[in-house]
């Protein structure tokens, strides 16, 4: 038993992230949310370019997967970065269309978004919202009930998230019928794995960036941060964050759905309590747009819903019927 | 990055499972913080160490298995979920032998640490004074030098199963007047039956005896009680609190097994909605507690040691404890208040998890200035 990332994985890590420090996310995802998809998909194409979309195909569809923990650990990278677009929505997109008992749709349609150059994005269900369908190439929707799991020929109009980074469509019914059935439970858990991260990744940098922000910021004449309430309210954004991030490594060592469901719901609120105390910490400035941090404060309220909402997410915990399962 | 326990591992649970399921009392034992429940705890410590079960992480010729972290997780796993008693020799096995194993004499590890193994010789911890909680530093009681050894006169409090054990340890300040209030204090053994001890017990919540307060008159204690050098008690105590904070106070196994019993409560009691999100919750937790103590084990295997980390752990499983108490107390609607329970016992044991070894106030200003940087400042 060896809980702790290797040599290799810390590393993608660390070339992710300098990738993304260089490539300045903030701006990128600000055109993001104007509709302006040409610096996000320069982004997108360098991190397929490190591998990021193949980590979920298998090599059979030109992927290097499935490795859920490198997926997990790219996920945490691109939330640190407020990395914009359909990313979660891919790898779900890749899982779905792997898991095909026909090979023709993935064979068809994978090497394009392993490769990135074409995005995908889903609607789980008749009537979900499906993030960025105006960028997405590969428009997936499905009915459970009914019709199997179709390629949308088109999206209605767009509609804004409380995260101005995040483009909310609904797609247009019809189209190709890929599959009458598709492996959507298993596809679920990628995307709650994948979520996961990403709110681990976003909940890790609000607090760097507040910690950072009460040490230079004087009030009274002393730093902020030697304020024992201020270092309270970030002692237990730290600990909400590191219990969560075992969930979502342990999630991606199982890929159990229980885990994964434990993961998001986890993750997601420890990011969720650590953006409410990014905000009071850094008071009036944290509550404008030019600032940077909104970017992280309203993605982690986004996440907190996509993919399960908190009660969704608790329940398959509880249906998991604990330890003795 | 992997959760998979070896053959070797798995070979070692069963072995475990086999023998608690063939030893464990059908009834659980009467209160560990009652005289009669004290011995029934010590007769139990007994029957594991009859087969090695007492302290599977110790070298073997201290009684133990030399079995390691990763089995000694393992072992706490299958010990809470089969129901076995809560154990009586905490104290001492948790927080005194490590401090032997770090600095003590080999004397003195061959002399303390079997009849603490076996539950014959039960460990209080004498560190808290009524002046001195969180703040150890500023602790008092003295220790003067005589003929052999040292005569400890003062006034400890809060000192756990200190109503029924036989002996203790703790700080004293051994060179008033030094420059800082760390410095002088050393590291000391000592006998509750010896004569000057007064041992007066305090009932907790509860109003079980499940502490006391000790009155020392010039206590004498033979210079072999004495561990590390004179002077270096600070030193000493310090390099082990981590332990009391970290992984051995509180394993992941209790914590998994409690999760278990509330959810089989919960169903039960028909599932109510009300409680759905926290009973969620306690199994999420117990699973979070798990997976970072994994990490903690791998890190610590790897030869890194246990620092402030462990003010994580003591935050997290501390408030951990009361949700999943309260939870259950919840559950049980009128019948929770009945005190007579092992909910109820183990909701006011809960309650007190953030108050001792260091409050969980002190924890996180240890966690804001010592893992994110943080300035320090007034308290």
């Amino acid at each position: 038993m060896r809980f702790l990332l290797d040599t290799e994985q810390r590393a993608f890590a660390e070339s992710l992230d300098a990738m993304l420090t260089a490539a300045g996310t903030p701006a990128v995802a600000r055109a993001w949310g104007r509709g302006e998809h040409a610096v996000g998909r320069a982004v997108w194409a360098r991190l397929a370019e490190a591998g990021v979309f193949a980590l979920a195909a298998p090599e059979a569809y030109e992927g290097v997967g499935p490795l859920p923990v490198e997926l997990a650990v790219a996920f945490v990278e691109l939330g640190r970065h407020a990395v914009p677009g359909p990313l979660v929505e891919t790898v779900t997109a890749t899982v779905l269309l792997a898991g095909l008992d026909d090979p023709g749709p993935a064979e068809r349609l994978l090497p394009a978004l392993v490769s990135g150059k074409a995005m995908a994005t889903v609607a789980p269900a008749p009537g979900s919202y499906a993030l960025d369908g105006d960028a997405a190439e590969t428009r997936l929707s499905l009915d459970p009930a009914a019709g199997g799991l179709r390629l949308a020929p088109g999206h209605g109009p767009v509609r804004p998230s409380l995260d101005p980074a995040r483009r909310l469509t609904h797609l247009s019914p019809g189209g190709e019928l890929l599959a009458p059935h598709a492996p959507l439970p298993h596809a679920l858990t990628w995307a709650r794995l994948a979520v996961a991260a990403q709110a681990l990744g976003v909940g890790l940098s609000l607090l760097d960036r507040t910690v950072a922000y009460v040490r230079q910021r004087k009030q009274f004449g002393v730093s902020v941060g030697s304020f024992q309430a201020v270092k309270h309210r970030l002692a237990d954004a730290k600990v909400a964050l590191e219990f969560a991030r075992p969930l979502v490594f342990g999630a991606a060592v199982t890929l159990d759905p229980v885990d994964a469901a434990a993961a998001k719901v986890t993750a997601c609120e420890a990011a969720y309590t650590t953006a409410r105390t990014a905000l009071q910490l850094h008071g009036a400035i944290g509550y404008t747009a030019e600032y940077d941090l909104s970017l992280w404060l309203t993605k982690a309220r986004a996440l907190r819903t996509a993919w399960g909402a908190p009660a969704e997410c608790r329940d398959m915990v509880l249906s998991g019927g604990g330890r003795r399962r | 990055m992997d959760l998979a326990r070896s053959p070797a591992d798995e070979a070692f649970r069963a072995e475990a499972r086999a023998w608690l399921r063939a030893h464990v009392p059908s009834e659980p034992l009467p209160s560990l913080e009652t005289e009669e429940g004290f011995a029934a705890h010590r007769a139990w410590e007994a029957e594991l160490a009859a087969d090695r079960w007492s302290v599977v992480h110790w070298p073997t010729a201290y009684g133990g298995r030399d079995a390691g972290l990763p089995r000694w997780l393992v072992f706490e796993e299958e010990y809470y979920a089969a129901g076995a008693p809560g154990r009586v020799g905490q104290n001492g096995v948790n927080l005194l032998a490590p401090t032997l194993f770090d600095h003590g004499t080999e004397e003195q590890r061959a002399r303390v640490l079997p009849p603490m193994a076996c539950g014959e010789v039960v460990w209080a911890q004498a560190w808290s004074e009524p002046e001195a909680g969180s703040d150890l530093a500023s602790l008092t009681s003295r220790a003067v030098r005589t003929a052999g050894g040292w005569l400890l006169t003062g006034q400890k409090t809060w000192s756990s199963r200190a109503a029924f054990a036989d002996r203790a340890f703790g700080l004293f300040r051994s060179e008033p007047g030094t420059a800082r209030p760390h410095q002088g204090l050393t590291y000391l053994m000592f006998d509750l039956r010896a004569p000057g001890v007064t041992v007066r017990p305090i009932g907790r919540l509860d109003g079980r005896p499940a502490f006391a307060e000790l009155f020392l008159d010039d206590v004498f204690v033979p210079d072999e009680d004495v561990i590390g050098a004179p002077g270096q008690g600070w030193r000493v105590a310090m390099s082990t609190a981590g332990n009391e904070r970290g992984l051995t106070l509180r394993s992941p196994g209790r914590f998994l097994a409690a999760a278990d019993r509330l959810l089989g409560l919960w169903q039960e009691r028909g599932s109510p909605a009300s409680a759905r999100d926290a009973v969620a919750d306690a199994l999420i937790g117990a699973r979070a507690y798990e997976l970072f103590t994994h990490a903690a084990a791998s890190r610590f295997l790897q030869g890194t040691p246990i620092g402030p980390e462990a003010s994580l752990n003591k935050v997290f499983w501390s408030e951990y404890d009361i949700a999943l108490h309260e939870t259950a107390l919840d559950l049980l609607g009128e019948e929770g208040e009945a005190a007579d329970t092992g909910w109820s016992e183990g909701y006011v044991f809960s309650l007190a998890g953030p108050i001792y070894a260091g409050t969980n106030e002190i924890q996180r200003d240890i966690i804001a200035e010592r893992l994110l940087g943080l300035p320090k400042g007034r308290r």
